[in-house]
């Protein structure tokens, strides 16, 4: 049984060193400027990814700026509103999106969403938001945008689960408390439950984002894979996970290779990092009570 | 709140303001507004999924290998074959480490190297996908020198290992100690009450992270696409590339054939099926199950 234990120990140690002995022909080629760089040539061998950091970056923050209210709304609306006999149904069907491979996630989107994207949601934007230099150029629906409403609708069971575990464990006195003072239930909500559930909220947030970061299939599908950096969410973009998806198969050449699984380096530091982070934040508030929410 | 009550403590306490009350319902709004907003693509998915899916699905597509671009017909029997085929691979690889990682935290890791394990688990359930693809490239298909369905079920099973690991502990820890206490009382010894009383005690629950890690990885395109590669034709060899079910879904999607579009869609509708039926029975198992009090 430690063997077993160690074993999950032993995995994470490999993948480190795996990821790190094979990027080293690129790291020594091109060092820092690596995540500096704006060229993706691999006839030429000369890589830079920057424009790979730029789309996850923007990706995943818009479908952060999209998925933390709504995730939030639903979490508290169970929690502190609805009936309880449309509790249990409700939050089945909130887990019922994590569910949904990611795959059929991007099915959807490409036939689905980014026509609507194309037809309606684009031209009205950059009709009345077009002046902000968000939403300009061609509204061809495979964008930016699409990779950011799409990966939202991914990460909104997380982020909603785990708040709702957050807002459970908010001591029952403190609703009364604030009940008692006279506060209506919207304000009751807002001091007696979302303030103290604060840390925990960014936990589950955090890992959201984590789970953005990394999602790899239904982003490929939507963002229109072109290593630029355009200031227009109408623009296509290109993701860190989207270009392993790509490329990694065919690509030819140690340093093409090495420069591929350096990318996957860094997509692995930031996730842990930010998962790490999350862990200890849900941690704290649930007081190491060991999560289901990813589960 | 009845009306007379309410009347009767109008003199006492004064109103809540108009502003206060406004922002009550406003805020209520909000909050089933983001509901509706949140079921609404939930509900566009199925209902399109299955509006598609089920006109694309037959005999066929259930039977027949992937026909040459631009013939009709064909299907995705290889490739659903194919995902059993390696998700077996995966759960053969990746069950026994995980519910053995499960037990030595429940049972012996009350220390700081079980706290070590438990958060090693909980970070490794948040790696990306794509990068447990890359280094099972590295560690199988590299020495392979091909890529094999072997190479696929290897990155499958360190995505199930975190997932089963920490729900076996979960259960575990679950059985009244007064049932471990009874058993060492009869002179069991430990490793043997852990495997024949506790193990056995939570099989339900178990089993419930087995299939929650299974229906997890079952929809995992991105770690096969350079590990099982894909194949249009029979294989049920290890070190033979192999075709999956999402892995097909993810090529046919991207493809400019209608037919091939179709086909994509009836492929995600397998697929769901699948994964819904395995999740609901797994609800439905913990509700009725050893520890539907849970």
């Amino acid at each position: 049984m430690l063997l077993c234990g160690s074993a999950v120990l032993a995995t994470l140690g490999l993948i480190v060193y795996e990821l790190v002995l094979r990027s080293g022909p690129s790291w020594h080629a091109f060092g820092f400027k690596f995540f500096a760089g704006h060229d993706w040539d691999p006839v030429n061998e000369h890589f830079g990814a920057l424009p790979f950091v730029y789309g996850t970056l923007v990706s995943s923050f818009l479908a952060l700026l999209i998925a933390v209210p709504l995730s939030v709304g639903v979490a508290v609306f169970t929690t502190e509103m609805c009936p309880k006999a449309l509790r249990g149904p409700l939050s089945f069907f909130v887990e019922l999106l994590a569910a949904i491979p990611s795959v059929v996630y991007g099915l959807w989107a490409i036939f689905v969403l980014v026509p609507i994207l194309s037809n309606y949601v684009e031209p009205f934007l950059s009709r009345t938001l077009g002046w902000t230099g968000f939403f300009v150029g061609p509204p061809y629906g495979i964008s930016m945008l699409a990779a950011g409403i799409i990966l939202a609708i991914m990460i909104i069971p997380i982020i909603s689960s785990i708040t709702r575990e957050v807002l459970m464990v908010v001591p029952q006195h403190q609703r009364e408390a604030a009940l008692a003072l006279g506060a209506t239930r919207w304000e009751m909500i807002r001091v007696g439950v979302l303030r103290n559930a604060r840390a925990g909220i960014m936990g589950g947030i955090i890992l959201g984002l984590g789970r953005a970061l990394g999602e790899t299939m239904a982003v490929t599908m939507v963002i229109g894979n072109r290593p630029e950096i355009a200031k227009s969410l109408f623009a296509p973009g290109y993701t860190m996970a989207s270009v392993l998806a790509n490329e990694f198969s065919e690509a030819t050449g140690d340093v093409y290779l090495s420069a591929l699984i350096e990318i996957g380096l860094a997509l692995f530091l930031v996730t842990i990092v930010v998962n790490a982070l999350a862990r200890l934040l849900v941690w704290t508030v649930t007081r190491g009570q060991p999560s289901r929410a990813n589960a | 709140m009845p009306k007379a009550i309410h009347s009767s403590a109008l003199h006492a306490v004064p109103p809540i303001a108009l502003r206060r009350r406004i922002a009550d319902h406003v805020m209520t709004g909000v909050a089933m507004l983001t509901v509706i907003l949140v079921l609404a693509p939930l509900i566009a998915i199925f209902a399109y999924l299955v509006y598609r899916g089920v006109g694309s699905i037959n005999w066929a597509f259930l039977t027949q290998t992937p026909k040459p671009v631009g013939e009709a017909g064909g299907g995705m029997a290889n490739a659903i074959v194919g995902s059993a085929f390696i998700l077996s691979l995966a759960s053969l690889l990746g069950v026994p480490v995980g519910v053995g990682a499960g037990i030595y935290l429940a049972e012996y890791g009350r220390n700081r190297f079980g706290d070590v394990i438990r958060f090693t688990a909980d970070v490794l359930n948040g790696v990306p996908s794509i990068v447990i693809g890359i280094v099972a490239y590295a560690i199988v298909v590299l020495t392979q020198k091909h890529f094999s369905a072997l190479a696929g079920g290897v990155a499958l099973a360190i995505m199930m290992i975190p997932t089963i690991t920490r729900t076996t502990e979960e259960m575990l820890l679950l059985v009244p100690q007064a049932l471990r206490e009874a058993a060492y009382g009869l002179g069991i010894p430990r490793w043997r009450t852990t495997l024949s009383i506790t193990l056995r005690t939570a099989t339900s629950g178990v089993i419930t992270g087995i299939m929650l890690a299974f229906a997890r990885v079952a929809g995992e395109t991105a770690p096969l696409l350079f590990t099982a590669f894909g194949n249009q034709f029979w294989n049920l060899k290890v070190n033979e590339p192999t075709a999956a079910l999402p892995l097909q879904i993810f090529n046919y999607a991207i493809s400019p054939y209608d037919e091939w579009h179709r086909q994509a869609w009836a492929g995600a509708l397998v697929l769901i099926v699948l994964i819904v039926t395995a999740v609901a029975a797994v609800r439905f198992a913990v509700r009725r199950g050893t520890f539907g009090a849970a």
